[in-house]
């Protein structure tokens, strides 16, 4: 039933689409017709050919084949990852996600040590990247500068993302770090009754680790920002200007609550973005299993972990790994939803 | 399986044409430790360049995977610096004979701005390191040993491995034999249950423990010593069952080898050698290969290759940081390519 209809309304977006080019055709060859001076005498329209019908059928059904290839990809690997993970879920269960020592040799996994680093780097990135994205945001789309030096300085934000994660992680370890070492010595010195800088920096840790990765995530907050401020209608810049309102007064009360939605679902992708990050992770973190709030002290992530454990962990372990890779997916998945979620609405506001 | 090895033979058919028939083309390929792939990458690269059309590819991906490869028949051969344990010998179908293939030292390299001589560390000091209840440099046990050195004011960071690795079995296993308080806390292992403290950082590889160890002031970590001596890193003097110092690469490693007998499946540990001139963290490592192949010419290629990384191979391992074998181990390890089929 269903399948005759569809069906049905594809042969009529066909029949309608071969319409206007057969019209274009016999335009054409009336053209050239007038050039040759022998005109022929072409149809207006005429019934699309068994092989046009043909190939727009083909067509969509191969777009359709491969957007549901997708969704079945993306279902299959998390029933595969799930499927391996179903062991250690049975056998673990709830006590995983509480317990903090990962040891292979006992068989005693858990995880929150990772989950808490995972979630305090991606939050304290957000932070600084939030900050400096929005701010970016505001100074590219406000004219502040030229046109042309506005798209210049969009690229080279978006080349940001462009540069590969283990370069990142070298250049963290080789100039963030040591450039990192003086101030946390001296915050340390002065201010270890904060919590946030209890302990010394001991190399690789959470602050050069978070600092990092916001510098990776900066391309996603300050593009969709950028798209969120332009989105804002033209209308209520003028009217706010109309009103006497200076360009502060525009930017700060009016345009960016007009965008906050989406810049805010800005934020969410980015967050996303941020808790998957491996690699320079794993080679800035520190690899600790440590819960603490000192932004020094080394700390752990679950993309890491599983980075670093998968290649040579035995059978048990895998297991237990995979657990991680669904409590790691879980986390995006749900920041990734609430993200995209949030920008629908605003944009869908903004239409209204 | 039996598709894609069609495709081999056609790409090996095309090759053989294109070169004009030239001689059969021979690959092997193996994967594993990447504790001796600097001395591996050298010889292949060498024997390949000698040889007739004998391509050879190895995957530092880890002594278990390299295992794991092996078992499933993935690759000819493995490198492996943890031998195999009895129940993976059982796996494979076909045997395995484990050749010890070259040796080498695992350092305590360490970062003490200021300190220009070699640091000594006695064998009651350097566990208690990476127990972490030692903190401090210029704790009164590491100054009792170094009467000559201004030990700095600094806190002591432990660079370890953030991978599971055979270089982490051999030191644990080390620490293990001459602490006791090593054996019941963290144990034996490739990855072990380190202590719980914000003064033990992590890093992935061999060359990610060098570089974290270069950046921090205070650091002190465990490496193979050919990655400590190309990036120049300080090494300590460690002491030896018998209370002397040694100083890694020199010499001290062919002592050490010296002091072990070799069982007959060869797997063989150098967890404490009692001679007085042996540095004490020395290692094997292993190469896999099946005793049977279905293969004439890979098999005839891989005794080739093995004969010449034992014989004239082994001139190099000194200048590439690694442990030339002692004679003995030599003729038992050629002695036993004669099983190969």
């Amino acid at each position: 039933m269903s399948d005759s209809r569809s069906d049905s309304r594809s042969d009529s977006r066909s029949e309608s689409r071969s319409d206007s080019r057969s019209e274009s055709r016999s335009d054409s060859t009336s053209d050239d017709g007038g050039a040759a001076g022998a005109p022929v005498a072409a149809p207006v329209a005429r019934p699309p050919s068994a092989m046009e019908r043909l190939s727009d059928r083909g067509f969509t059904g191969a777009t359709r084949i491969l957007t549901w290839g997708v969704v079945a990809l993306a279902g299959y690997i998390v029933w595969e990852i799930g499927g391996h993970a179903l062991p250690a879920i049975r056998e673990y269960g709830t006590g995983f996600l509480t317990g903090t020592e990962w040891d292979a040799n006992r068989q005693q996994f858990g995880i929150l040590a990772q989950i808490w680093g995972t979630v305090y780097s991606s939050l304290l990135a957000l932070l600084m990247a939030g900050f400096v994205g929005l701010t970016i945001a505001i100074f590219l789309t406000q004219g502040f500068l030229p046109r042309t030096l506005e798209t210049t300085f969009r690229y080279i934000v978006e080349l940001l993302a462009a540069v590969p994660s283990v370069v990142y992680g070298l250049w963290g370890i080789h100039v963030v770090i040591p450039l990192l070492r003086p101030v946390a010595e001296w915050l340390h010195a002065g201010f270890s009754w904060i919590p946030f800088f209890s302990t010394t920096l001991s190399g690789p840790g959470m602050f050069p680790a978070a600092l990092v990765l916001a510098i990776m995530i900066l391309p996603t907050v300050a593009a969709v920002s950028q798209d969120a401020l332009t989105a804002v209608p033209h209308k209520m810049k003028e009217a706010v200007y109309g009103i006497g309102a200076t360009r502060w007064e525009a930017i700060v009360k009016v345009i960016v609550p007009a965008a906050s939605t989406s810049i805010f679902g800005a934020m969410v992708l980015g967050l996303g973005r941020a808790l998957g990050e491996t690699m320079a992770l794993a080679m800035l973190v520190g690899n600790s299993n440590q819960i603490t709030l000192s932004l020094f002290s080394p700390a752990n992530t679950l993309a890491a972990a599983l980075a670093l454990n998968f290649p040579e962990a035995g059978r048990i372990e895998t297991q237990a790994l995979m657990y991680s890779a669904v409590v790691l997916l879980a986390i995006t998945l749900i920041v990734n939803v609430i993200g995209a979620a949030i920008v629908a609405r605003a944009t869908k506001r903004l239409e209204a | 399986m039996s598709q894609y090895r069609n495709f081999l033979f056609l790409l090996a058919c095309c090759a053989v044409v294109s070169c004009g028939g030239s001689g059969e083309q021979v690959r092997l390929t193996g994967s594993g430790a990447s504790f001796p792939y600097p001395i591996y990458s050298t010889w292949f690269k060498h024997y390949s360049r000698a040889s007739d059309g004998v391509i050879i590819d190895y995957q530092a991906k880890g002594s278990g995977a390299g295992i794991r490869d092996f078992i499933n028949r993935t690759v000819d051969f493995a490198g492996s610096d943890a031998a195999m344990t009895d129940e993976e010998i059982a796996e494979v179908d076909g045997g395995v004979i484990l050749l010890p293939i070259t040796a080498g030292e695992i350092v305590v390299a360490y970062n003490l701005p200021g300190v220009s001589a070699s640091l000594r560390l006695p064998r009651t000091v350097y566990p208690d390191i990476f127990l972490a209840r030692i903190t401090r440099w210029d704790d009164p046990a590491i100054a009792a040993a170094n009467p000559g050195i201004d030990l700095p004011d600094l806190p002591i960071t432990v660079v370890r491995r953030a991978d599971s690795s055979g270089t982490t079995y051999v030191f644990s296993k080390h620490l293990g034999a001459i602490s006791e308080a090593w054996l019941d806390g963290p144990g034996v292992g490739k990855t072990v249950a380190w202590p719980d403290t914000d003064k033990i950082v992590a890093a992935p590889k061999n060359d990610g423990v060098t570089a974290t160890i270069m950046q921090t002031p205070g650091a002190i970590g465990y490496i193979e010593h050919g990655y400590a001596k190309f990036a120049d890193v300080p090494m300590a003097e460690l002491e030896n069952r018998e209370g002397a110092f040694v100083a890694p690469g020199s010499g001290g490693g062919r002592a050490a080898l010296q002091s072990a007998e070799i069982p007959k499946d060869m797997r063989v540990w150098v967890t404490d050698p009692p001679t007085a001139d042996a540095y004490p963290i020395v290692t094997y490592t292993w190469l896999l290969v099946r005793r049977e192949h279905d293969d004439s010419g890979k098999a005839q290629a891989l005794v080739d290759l093995l004969e010449y990384c034992l014989t004239e191979g082994q001139q190099i391992a000194e200048d590439m940081g690694y442990v030339p074998l002692p004679a003995h181990v030599v003729d038992r390890a050629r002695a036993a390519l004669t099983a190969i089929q």
